[in-house]
């Protein structure tokens, strides 16, 4: 256990601080089974096994850490991408659902429910209670479900009910809610497989512990190519899942700077964005006291963002507090400069990221100017495929003829 | 002055009868509806008053409760709208609590959240979201004005938890006897009967007295007649919003229905 750790109320950055477990009653036995039954499985050398044998064979983790060339030129730094990207199912996430689904069948469960904004959660869910049999429930906000139809089609193929929710702003946060009501009613054979660092406690520390492979590894990747830590790190932050099992890996290294991009949306000032840690303010959402995007009285605000992914009025409570004892540095992107980002790294080095991970890139080319011939490593947490319809649209692709993409970012 | 809900137990209690807790939202159908409702349902005979506080992210309600939160929500209602509801329907003289989800109550300030529940006359808080281990700024508040500190138990709840629980309640501790969320539901359940036999034998040791309310999704005298041969509280929540969600736009009917349910509900907490 390290400071930056939770307690063992799940309390960051001291008790009372950020996290905790503000949930009815009806749920606190399953949160105490979860995480009793989590904790006893982390020391398990045969849980561990079968966990790290299923990133491996099923999952393609370790993922590399690639030297980005033509980017670095671009940014007078050297950028080191983390390519989660190439993991099964183009993200991140598999990691966590396969930590939690395993988890579930070990406590002897055989249903999964989860939430999902984009589907990325969703499809990872999907994929999980396909491949360790387990019957699988998706809640999707209504929205959700008309922006993302390929990915409710892909959740469907692979055996998974999803439920649109009407409720509220019918968004990512409705679906939690409603996840959530499902819960307490089928506890005693359901399993909740959140989709980030956020929540009641145990689940920020748990799905920590699925994803802090990600920064293990690109450690010990950066070791063996640099010969020495990055200078910098840095990833997108909706909930914080990916950014915390990146940051893990390097948060006891102080002279590691450590960067969160949070989804800036049309810009700060105009009020539509998901920059919850930039702009929110301290408040309980889903379970812990963390950064909320809240009115004056305490009402959820909506959030807003290109990036589905990012689109989230809360984020994870480690963040919180990292982010108040300025361990973490967090800032806004907006939603044109991550899809100018987006650009430029399918240009400059034939990957087309993921909406989300662009806003890291976006975020790493920001800092890149204080920070000329030093090594930055960027968390590239998922790829672009689920994106190609926005991209589609914003871009104006998909007429046969010349790309209208401009060239500008390369060139600048 | 606030007066706490223990009053109208003990009252019941001496009746020989359960009491009947009554719950609408604040601002549903409106602020005034909502406090002209609430009047109404005391003067037909609820003992106790629980008012809702409308709020975005109501993990615990169903559909017909959600429903009308949402209705005050886009109507505007503010925090302040439910402190006005408190103080009109505290004033005739029945104890009123408020049930509120955890975040509105750290924003508006919990000190200062308290002293306005105390001098608008509320009774205390239900905290559906918020339990007595993650409390200690409330329970504090509370203590310091004698407000009630109304917590649930749930047939999920260890013997352990329910001990806990009991001992950091005061006005009653709210069982809620089904495993889901808020809703009428047309059977009690089987779960209702063994999780106040465990809470009653918690109050034993912990806080000797301590009445127990049940809700459950009553939505009938008959049913509420059978909660109250094992429950001191009968709590009614969804069945009166339903209630008034039935009669949009016309009060005077709203008003005859929910009067006849509460007095059929009444008749049943008395059989
Ligand atoms: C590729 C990708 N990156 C990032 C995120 C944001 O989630 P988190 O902040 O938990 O990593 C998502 C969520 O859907 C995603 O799909």
């Amino acid at each position: 256990m390290t400071q930056y750790d939770a307690d063992l109320h799940g309390w960051f950055g001291g008790a009372g601080s950020f996290g905790g477990r503000f949930m009815p009653e009806a749920l606190i036995a399953a949160l105490d089974e979860l995480e009793i039954a989590w904790q006893k499985a982390m020391v398990d050398p045969a849980f561990v096994q079968e966990f790290e044998g299923m990133l491996q064979n099923y999952a393609g983790v370790p993922s590399m850490l690639y030297e980005a060339h033509r980017l670095s030129d671009h940014a007078g730094a050297r950028i080191l991408l983390k390519r989660e990207d190439l993991n099964h199912t183009g993200a991140h996430k598999i990691r966590n659902v396969l930590g939690q689904a395993l988890l579930t069948k070990r406590m002897g469960k055989t249903r999964v429910i989860a939430e999902t904004g984009a589907g990325q959660h969703g499809v990872a869910s999907a994929t999980a209670a396909a491949y360790l049999g387990l019957d699988c429930t998706v809640y999707m906000g209504e929205v959700d479900t008309e922006r993302q139809a390929l990915n409710v089609a892909r959740m469907q193929l692979l055996g998974a009910e999803v439920i649109p929710v009407k409720s509220g702003s019918r968004t990512l946060k409705d679906a939690i809610n409603e996840a959530l009501r499902d819960w307490v009613a089928s506890v005693d054979h359901t399993a909740y497989l959140f989709g980030t660092a956020a929540g009641p406690h145990p689940f920020p520390s748990l799905v920590l512990s699925f994803v802090r492979s990600i920064g293990d590894e690109a450690r010990r990747q950066c070791l063996d190519l640099t010969g020495r830590l990055p200078d910098a790190i840095a990833a997108c932050v909706g909930g914080g899942s990916n950014a915390i099992g990146l940051f893990a890996g390097f948060l006891e290294d102080p002279e590691v700077a450590i960067y969160g991009f949070e989804a800036g949306g049309d810009g700060v000032e105009t009020g539509r964005h998901a920059a919850t840690i930039a702009a929110g303010s301290v408040g309980v959402l889903h379970g812990a006291r963390t950064y909320v995007l809240q009115d004056e009285d305490g009402q959820t605000v909506e959030s807003h963002s290109i990036s589905a992914g990012l689109d989230y009025p809360g984020v994870g409570p480690q963040h919180a507090a990292l982010a108040a004892s300025g361990r973490a540095s967090y800032f806004p992107v907006t939603d044109a400069e991550a899809m100018d980002a987006m650009a430029l790294l399918a240009r400059a080095e034939g990957i087309i990221p993921a909406i989300e991970s662009a806003h890291a890139v976006a975020g790493a080319l920001q800092i890149a100017p204080e920070r000329q011939g030093q090594t930055i490593l960027i968390n590239l947490s998922g790829r672009g495929d689920k994106d190609m319809g926005t991209a589609l649209d914003y871009f104006g692709l998909g007429t046969a003829g010349p790309s209208p993409v401009s060239e500008q970012g390369e060139e600048a | 002055m606030s007066t706490s809900v223990s009053v109208a137990f003990e009252k019941a209690r001496a009746d020989g009868r359960a009491a009947l807790v009554g719950y609408l939202p604040a601002g549903f159908p409106t602020v005034d509806g909502g406090i002209a409702a609430l009047t109404a349902m005391v003067e037909a005979g609820c003992d106790v008053i629980e008012i809702g506080l409308p709020y975005s992210d109501p993990v615990m309600d169903g559909p017909t409760i959600q429903a009308a939160a949402q209705q005050a929500l886009d109507a505007g209602v503010r925090t302040t709208d439910v402190l006005r509801t408190v103080e009109a329907v505290a004033a005739t003289g029945t104890p009123t609590l408020v049930m509120t989800y955890w975040n509105p109550i750290e924003r508006y300030g919990v000190e200062r959240f308290a002293q306005a529940l105390y001098d608008a006359g509320g009774a205390g808080l239900i905290t559906p979201d918020l339990t007595p281990d993650f409390a200690p700024e409330w329970i504090a508040a509370a203590d310091a004005r004698d407000l009630d500190k109304v917590f649930l138990v749930a047939p999920s709840s260890t013997d352990e938890r329910i001990a806990l629980t009991t001992a950091a309640s005061r006005g009653f501790v709210y069982a809620t006897a089904v495993m889901g969320v808020t809703g009428a539901r047309a059977a009690t359940s089987d779960l209702a009967g063994p999780l106040v036999a465990r809470t009653k034998r918690a109050i034993e040791t912990t806080a000797p007295g301590l009445p127990v309310g049940v809700g459950i999704g009553v939505s009938d005298g008959a049913q509420a007649a059978e909660v109250a041969s094992y429950a001191d509280g009968v709590i009614v929540g969804s069945a009166f919003v339903r209630t008034l969600l039935d009669h949009p736009g016309d009060l005077d009917a709203a008003r005859r229905a929910l009067v006849a349910l509460t007095e059929d509900l009444a008749q049943g907490v008395r059989s």
